[in-house]
């Protein structure tokens, strides 16, 4: 859906971005990660034309967004970033409200927007919509950026590292959050990060980028099996990527037929968060259950151990 | 090689020394603007002297008020002074509203006419910038650096001339420059008070209407002032620097 | 409203002083200084002397009545209320003062208050300060405050309580030309703010943008404002001279090489450097974070900048505009004497004159709108900075 050719970055002498070729496919996440340094931000903001590339182009959708003026372009692309940006003179309403205000909507489908927004966000529109973003703690103030990146329902979200500021806790709850609302509303999703276990939990497809080239652009799972550079195998660590795998598929794709007389566990529980059940509890085998209670099979340590090798 | 800024400073200076020194010879300049074989050059007094006078008055009203304004500054910041504080606030907040020329008419009488009213008025107007600045100045001192002079043992007294006026002195010293620049001007007007300045010959020049006399009061005070500033700048720098301060 | 018995173990040090002066004031100053006409210094009397026993022995009991006020209570409203109460007794009796030294249909006798009542009102007035900056009343309450106080000293006026005073008779005497020349002050001080404006919001812009120009513009800005009024009024002179004997146009439209033309040129450039200033400080404190943020968007560059950057930057420019009109409406004081009218007409004449009455009717209304546009701008800073931050 989202097609870079060739795309290149200089300032001057120097080269942030060399010769990217990506495609991104539609209803996905893509994550893009590497070091400070790396020219993952200027990439992501050659899509949107915050950066103008030196070289190559975009397509998206088969159209190159060098076609229209850039401000057109934006405002078809949720974009949040990791000051959130919010506008410290708007309401919350307000905010979410730019961009549909922007495209000319009428009061009453800006308005009914900004309420599903809000509640999608798990944010009160009756107590949140008339606030102002000094008065949200952080983890609130973010989910209205991400939600104010989504007001104009675009089939593109760009994300530049969103929940850097945000404390471990609240992080992997927004994090979750994240994935819920790309099933519900289906945007693709690329999303800028330096941490790889974000990477790895998010991606359904992962770039790794150092110094201004893509090294590899693949299934997180393949990144840890196939790496294709040594810089590749650093950044995704190579003292735990065992239990990377492991995290990387649930008990429920991988539960075998058979009852098991050990723990329950669910089927949405990834295989690393399993098998450090079992050896807390001193299991054996564990028997796999959905979250409505039907079982849908067991799993073995040996079974789960067989995952956490490259095939 | 000086920059263009020391050149630009050097060639005002040298030409303010010039026509101060040798006011005639600048008179084919002005002779255009005269009018019925008025004199260009103003020779109603000696320029040079008046404009020593002018920046004698702003000077020692500007010592004056730095003794009494960083005096009260210190009280007001200290532990038992500080019930006046914000008082002192609200009265500098106050005291700017008042135009200098008001303080000026208001002084005359006072204390009647010539330097007398224009001193008081220097004095009482120049005080609100450096009081104003002192304030700041001391109240900006980190908390970190007071709480490690105290816990070195170090008196109140010492804090204070140890620590807090060093730390506090380039306010200070901007709020003696701002005080020094605003003086320059009201100065000029106390001229209309029989004060001895160059607004004297602006004054002249208005009522005979002679332009050429107009244009040399004020370009010399313009000069003045301008220098003056300057120099203060310079000298900040160089006490901070010597200081290691900023 | 309770007030607090006075606790005599601790003396309010600022109501010692205040006190204190006071006193000395009522002891050793003259109340008011009589003068048979408007040009001799006159002869000091007392409060004692000039009016009826019982109300000056009144007037003195309300005045010792606010010092032990000012001593013992720690409640801000109890001191305000009692320093009011004092301010108009004070005036009344300065009032009743000139009513009772001014025989009846005399025009030459002059009753000028006299150092005595200024230290007074002085003192008192720093005790309402005072007392009004511990109660720290927001935005909406100093502006209520100000009101009242300007309609009550206007009703006064309107009235004829001070009618026999000094300042009231110069008044009298020119009371057309008071009209047109506050008008004219008025106009030449937001004239030149306006105009200001207009030119140094750009100007302020511009120079965030592009930082190079920064340095330089300042620089030149702050070189203007060190050059003092009245020399600057005079360095324009010359060339709006120049220019209305060479253009009959500029002459056919008022410019000329006296009056408000250069006053009103000088003033607005004296007008640029805050503005510009204060309108780069503004938009510096702008959160980036927005901007990119709103850029993101899609706003286009002039949206971003009225409905987010300038919005944001607005209390930081308003104080600038703050700073303008004060200095303004104290240098047009300064246009009378190169003929661009105003009050400090009022205030030169005086000075040529040595009649000290006319000094003041020009001085106190100029100190009155300065203090007034002052409290007013500072209010509505403050308003717009709190729906905002």
């Amino acid at each position: 859906m989202i097609t870079v050719e060739n795309l290149s970055k200089q300032y001057g002498a120097t080269t942030v971005v060399d010769g990217v070729c990506m495609v991104i496919e539609r209803n996905s996440i893509t994550v893009i990660v590497g070091t400070s340094g790396s020219g993952k931000s200027t990439l992501l903001r050659m899509i949107n034309r915050l950066v103008e590339p030196t070289g190559g182009r975009v397509l998206i959708d088969g159209n190159d967004t060098a076609s229209e003026p850039a401000y057109l372009l934006r405002r078809r692309i949720g974009y949040a970033i990791q000051g959130h940006g919010l506008f410290p003179h708007r309401t919350v309403a307000e905010n979410i409200a730019t961009v549909p205000g922007l495209l000319g909507w009428d009061e009453a489908r800006i308005r009914a927007r900004v309420d599903q927004l809000l509640e999608v966000f798990q944010l009160d529109p009756g107590e949140f919509a008339e606030k102002f973003p000094h008065q949200l703690s952080g983890g609130q103030q973010q989910r209205v950026g991400v939600a104010r990146a989504l007001a104009a329902e675009p089939a593109v979200l760009l994300m530049d590292e969103p929940f850097g500021a945000l404390d471990p806790i609240i992080r992997t709850k927004a994090q979750d959050d994240l994935l819920d609302i790309q099933r519900r509303f289906g945007t693709t999703i690329v999303l800028v990060t330096h941490d790889m276990d974000e990477a790895f939990r998010l991606g359904d497809h992962v770039a790794v980028m150092s110094q201004g080239r893509v090294l590899q652009y693949d299934r997180p799972a393949v990144l840890l099996t196939r790496p294709a550079d040594p810089f590749v195998s650093r950044m995704t660590g190579s003292a735990d990527r065992a239990l990377r795998l492991l995290s990387l598929t649930t008990a429920g794709e991988a539960a075998l037929p058979g009852a098991s007389d050990g723990p329950a566990v669910a089927a949405s529980a990834s295989l690393r968060d399993v098998l450090s059940d079992l050896v807390w509890q001193g299991a054996e085998s564990a028997a796999v259950v959905d979250a409505d209670g039907t079982a849908r099979g067991s799993l073995t340590i040996a079974a789960i151990l067989a995952h956490g090798r490259p095939t | 090689m000086p920059s263009a800024a020391a050149l630009l400073r050097f060639a005002a200076l040298g030409l303010l020394a010039a026509f101060l020194l040798t006011p005639q010879s600048f008179a084919p300049l002005f002779a255009p603007l005269t009018q019925y074989g008025s004199p260009p050059i103003y020779d109603q007094g000696n320029l040079l002297m008046l404009a020593l006078a002018q920046l004698g008055t702003v000077c020692c009203a500007a010592a004056a008020s730095t003794i009494v304004a960083v005096g009260l500054g210190i009280l007001v910041t200290r532990a038992n002074g500080v019930e006046f504080l914000p008082l002192s606030r609200t009265l500098v907040n106050i005291g700017q509203t008042f135009p200098p020329v008001a303080v000026l008419a208001v002084a005359v009488p006072l204390v009647g006419f010539g330097q007398k009213p224009t001193l008081i008025a220097l004095f009482a107007y120049g005080l609100l910038p450096i009081f104003e600045n002192t304030i700041s100045g001391l109240r900006g001192c980190p908390p970190a650096v007071l709480g490690a002079a105290s816990g070195m043992g170090m008196s109140a007294r010492q804090r204070l001339l140890s620590v807090e006026l060093p730390l506090a002195m380039p306010l200070i010293l901007e709020g003696i420059r701002l005080s020094l620049v605003i003086n320059v001007g009201t100065a000029t007007i106390g001229s209309t008070v029989g004060a001895k300045g160059l607004g004297e010959v602006i004054i002249a020049g208005l009522l005979s209407n002679n332009v050429a006399f107009i244009l040399q009061g004020g370009l010399v005070t313009g000069l003045m002032a301008i220098l003056l500033y300057d120099a203060m700048a310079a000298v900040e720098r160089r006490i901070c620097v010597a200081a290691h301060i900023e | 409203m309770a007030m607090t018995m006075p606790r005599l173990h601790r003396i309010d040090r600022l109501g010692a002083l205040v006190s204190a002066v006071g006193a000395a004031a009522v002891v050793f100053l003259p109340f008011v200084v009589l003068k048979s006409n408007r040009i001799v210094p006159g002869d000091p009397r007392g409060l004692l002397e000039v009016l009826p026993m019982w109300a000056a022995l009144a007037c003195h009991a309300t005045l010792i009545l606010v010092a032990i006020v000012a001593l013992g209570v720690s409640n801000a409203r109890g001191r305000l209320a009692a320093a009011l109460l004092g301010v108009v007794v004070v005036a009344l009796a300065v009032a009743a003062a000139g009513n009772a030294l001014t025989p009846a249909g005399n025009k030459v006798v002059r009753v000028a208050p006299g150092a005595g009542f200024w230290v007074l009102l002085v003192a008192l007035g720093l005790m309402a300060t005072d007392a009004i900056t511990r109660l720290r009343p927001g935005p909406g309450m100093r502006v209520l405050l100000l009101v009242l106080f300007v309609a009550v000293a206007g009703l006064a006026l309107a009235h004829g309580t001070f009618d026999n005073l000094s300042v009231m008779r110069e008044y009298a005497v020119n009371a057309g030309r008071f009209a047109r020349e506050a008008r004219q002050h008025v106009l030449l001080a937001l004239g030149s703010l306006a105009a200001a404006v207009i030119v140094a919001l750009p100007l302020g812009i511009l120079c965030h943008r592009v930082p190079r120009l920064r340095a330089g513009i300042l620089g030149t800005l702050n070189l203007i404002q060190t050059i003092p009024a009245i020399a600057l009024f005079g360095i324009l002179m010359a060339p709006l001279g120049a220019l209305a004997a060479a253009v009959p146009l500029a002459a056919k439209l008022g410019i000329r090489g006296i009056g408000a033309a250069p006053a009103v040129l000088a003033l607005f450039l004296y007008s640029l450097l805050p503005v510009v200033a204060n309108t780069v400080a503004g938009l510096k404190r702008v959160s980036p974070a927005a901007v990119e943020a709103a850029r993101g968007m899609g706003m286009t560059a002039r949206q971003i900048l009225t409905g987010v950057e300038l919005v944001l930057a607005l209390p930081v420019i308003l104080t600038g505009i703050r700073i303008v009109l004060v200095q303004n409406i104290g240098l047009v004081t300064i246009a009378a004497l190169i003929g661009g009218g105003g009050l400090g007409v009022f205030v030169f004449q005086g000075i040529g004159q040595t009649a000290i009455d006319l000094v003041l009717l020009g001085a106190i209304p100029t100190v009155a709108l300065a203090f007034s546009a002052a409290v007013l701008l500072d209010a509505l800073v403050e308003i717009m900075d709190r729906t905002r931050q």
